[in-house]
């Protein structure tokens, strides 16, 4: 049974701290060139307090907000899938010995995280992360070693973007599941509403003696985080999607949409559920010892699609197609869900301004 | 001695046909056998006749200067060959090498057309099958051009 | 690390090479350590890893009968495959796999097989020819037809005579391009059915080669009578990993690592019609 507590802002500063007494590094939201982003934090005060984000397709400004609290930015940029999923990760070096060659797997231990400020949509990202990585025919160490290790500290929504829709794909702005603590700001942003999710959270929270919350803190956040639903403009018909979708393949709105896409790949960097990734090989000079390493890729380059003779998806228009056919449709049958979970991010962060949201209509129609 | 309706009556190319039908192409048959390295008909000249298959194999040939000639497809057991005899001018197009021993039933391309004129029926019948063989030889061709295992191969 | 790490590559010894086709190159490979070798079922993949250079996806072409050794024929086409056909008696290369799924042997059982190969399309498939050949009698007829693109790139030459040879079996071969000194059909691989009766209501049929000639004699074999369902294909795509986290070889709802890269032709007919899926 989850417990509500709560919170003030220095027990959130005691809650950071106490996880790094514990070893974790503490990772969450950080104001760094005109963006809020995710990096490593000791305090409280590292916070985006009073900063707004103003979202639009294709647009992101991040404005000066005195009444804004710690985490009333709404998502940057960057996702936890660069904790979890690291842009580059090293998958084993090599020794060169006359001829023949020994694998030396990697030894270093995985990083202890724990993220603070997880948003609903974003452990739902994580939930398909693991469902890809984890939860298939075969285990990824990589990811699975640095999950293993993770401490979650959610915190539900009170504001939403323009380019959320969350609400519609159901996985928001409330946090259900997956876990360790959940905060909801209430009383201006300023207290919080502490929930446990799981019993190292419970844990946590009874070494730091947090007081229990009153009954009327629990009905005022519900109510934000509903109100922070509301707000949403934007959604995703879920019903009959992925069939409409499947079945769209020749839908001129493909042709459309290629007219405006640059193929830049900016939406897959910014989804916090594309896990797509390429190898590259790297030697010393003498050849004598090499290293294989793994980095993020995108179905958006013509090379992804590369067989000896050419590229499958030479056309923009093709490669369009597989990102959000398989987002919004193939991601479905091959996993259980829709691999969007309505963040919103590939709407703000796409230089020519796409909303996935007007596509998906777009092409039931 | 087997009778040659009997023989035309095996051959895939007439699969199908009434027999009243064969019976008018039995007129124009003659059973043929030609040794390997026979050559068959040669480019440009006239197109008598066409050919049944029974056994052995013939190679369709084109040649040009400063090559060696290029088989460009084999026909072989139950095959028809040649088909200049029924489009003007009649002239073949190809030169049909044997390339084993090859027993065959030749038909007369004359008599065959003038039997076509005069019925009609008999000339839809064939042209059917030759639409058929055509349009696979047209298809084969097709994919011959691509030459699908110069680019992209499975492993 | 994860002693079951899917991306570690297990190192192998060449054991022997053959030369097959001037481009096309046999490498017959023995785990270093000598635990026995990774099992296999025909049609599976691995990936093979030269030290510096990259990794690929190379069906294997041996015998599962053959406990000691995993064996692959190799084109030479790119930077990875180049490297590969030049390792010599005594090199290493990388093994991570099996992977995929393999042809339907055990389907097959008491039926007729086609087995229509293209190019180095035989290669995937000769473990299934060893496979058949090995339980004559649990089989119904067997025919292969294999399409080359001349007399000089056909593969296993000895081997197609000797199958040529073995009971209730006919191979039939055909290359595209034939000089006049080639006694051998010329013509692609589909006008071969001319020369075959097929019993469709009891035959399963097995093709791989390039896509396009996997999509013709798929319509060939329709058009004899042969089911869609009963029709299976090898499929390729570019492929990182093997197992199902690179994501680059998906192929509408499918990875071709895990759910190939042998499909049935009713599941991808309209995938393999359609333009750059």
């Amino acid at each position: 049974m989850p417990r509500f507590f709560r919170l003030d802002e220095p027990a959130l500063d005691g809650l950071i701290e106490a996880l790094r007494q514990q070893g974790y590094t503490a990772v969450g939201p950080r104001v760094r060139d005109g963006a809020v982003i995710y990096d490593e934090i000791s305090s409280v005060a590292d916070l985006p307090q009073g900063w707004a984000s103003e979202q639009e397709a294709g647009k992101y400004r991040l404005n000066r907000d005195p009444s804004a609290g710690p985490f009333d930015y709404v998502i940057g940029p960057s996702s936890w899938k660069q904790w979890l999923h690291p842009p580059e990760a090293r998958l084993f070096a090599a020794e060169r010995e006359n001829g023949a060659f020994r694998i030396l797997p990697n030894t270093t231990s995985a990083p202890r995280y724990a993220l603070v400020g997880v948003r609903a949509c974003e452990l739902a990202a994580i939930a398909i992360q693991d469902r890809v990585l984890l939860g298939d025919r075969y285990t990824d160490p990589i990811y699975q070693a640095r999950r293993k290790a993770l401490f979650v500290v959610a915190v539900n929504c009170t504001r939403s973007a323009a380019t959320c829709f969350c609400a519609s794909m159901q996985t928001g702005p409330r946090a259900v599941e997956g876990f360790d603590l959940a905060l909801t700001p209430v009383g201006n942003g300023r207290q919080y509403l502490g929930e446990t999710g799981t019993d190292a959270g419970a844990a946590v929270a009874g070494e730091l003696g947090w007081p229990e919350a009153p009954p009327e803190m629990m009905s005022e956040a519900a109510e934000t985080v509903r109100a922070a639903a509301r707000a949403q403009t934007r959604n995703v018909a879920l019903e009959g999607l992925a069939e409409a979708l499947t079945a769209a393949a020749e839908h001129p709105r493909w042709e459309t949409v290629a007219k405006r896409c640059m193929a830049c790949g900016n939406c897959t960097l910014a989804c916090p559920t594309c896990f797509c990734t390429t190898v590259e090989d790297t030697s010393t000079v003498d050849g004598a010892r090499a290293e294989r390493w793994r980095k993020w890729d995108s179905c958006f380059t013509q090379s992804f699609s590369y067989i000896h003779g050419g590229s499958v998806r030479t056309s923009v228009k093709s490669r369009y197609r597989q990102w959000l056919t398989h987002k919004l449709a193939y991601w479905q049958q091959q996993f259980g869900t829709p691999g969007c979970v309505g963040c919103g991010r590939c709407i703000t962060w796409c230089p020519a301004g796409i909303d996935l949201t007007e596509e998906a209509r777009a092409l039931r129609a | 001695m087997e009778s040659l309706e009997r023989i035309i009556a095996e051959q895939p190319f007439v699969e199908g046909l009434e027999s009243y039908y064969l019976q008018l192409l039995v007129g124009c048959a003659r059973n043929v056998v030609f040794e390997a390295g026979h050559t068959v008909f040669r480019e440009g000249e006239e197109a008598h006749e066409f050919y049944l298959l029974r056994h052995g194999k013939v190679a369709i040939e084109i040649h040009a200067p400063q090559r060696p000639p290029i088989v460009v497809e084999t026909l072989a057991d139950g095959d028809v060959l040649g088909w200049s005899w029924l489009i003007p001018p009649h002239h073949w197009r190809f030169t049909a090498r044997a390339v084993t021993q090859v027993r065959a039933i030749a038909l007369d391309g004359k008599c065959l057309r003038t039997k076509c004129e005069a019925n009609h029926d008999l000339g839809y019948e064939l042209l059917k099958r030759f639409a058929d063989i055509m349009s696979r030889r047209v298809d084969a061709a097709r994919y011959q051009v691509i030459d699908v295992y110069g680019g992209g191969v499975n492993q | 690390m994860s002693p079951d790490d899917p991306m570690l590559p297990v190192a192998y010894r060449v054991e022997k090479v053959t030369k097959e086709t001037r481009d096309t190159f046999t490498l017959v490979t023995r785990r270093v350590d000598r635990a026995p070798r990774h099992a296999f079922e025909p049609g599976q993949f691995s990936m093979l890893y030269v030290c510096a250079v990259g990794e690929l996806p190379i069906s294997i072409s041996g015998d599962t009968a053959d406990k000691q050794n995993l064996t692959y024929t190799v084109r030479s086409v790119g930077q990875v495959t180049n490297q590969l056909v030049s390792l010599g008696v005594g090199d290493t290369l990388g093994v991570r796999g099996p992977f995929g799924v393999p042809w339907p042997v055990e389907e097959a059982r008491g039926k007729d097989v086609v087995v229509v190969a293209g190019g180095i399309g035989l290669a995937p498939l000769r473990p299934v020819l060893y496979h058949i050949l090995r339980r004559r009698e649990e089989y119904g007829r067997l025919v292969l037809l294999y399409g080359a693109r001349s007399p000089q790139d056909q593969l296993f030459r000895k081997e197609l005579t000797q199958w040529s040879q073995a009971p209730e079996s006919r191979v039939l071969t055909t290359v595209d391009y034939g000089g006049v000194n080639w006694h051998g059909h010329v013509g692609v691989v589909t006008t071969m059915f001319r020369y075959v009766r097929l019993r469709p209501e009891r035959t399963i049929a097995m093709v791989c080669g390039p896509e396009i000639m996997m999509r013709f004699v798929a319509r060939e074999l329709e058009t004899r009578g042969v089911e869609r369902s009963q029709i299976r294909v090898s499929m390729e795509r570019n492929m990182k990993c093997g197992c199902g986290f690179c994501g680059h070889c998906q192929y509408g709802p499918d990875f071709i690592c895990k759910d190939g890269p042998v499909f049935s032709y009713d599941r991808i007919q309209s995938r393999m019609e359609a333009y750059e899926i």
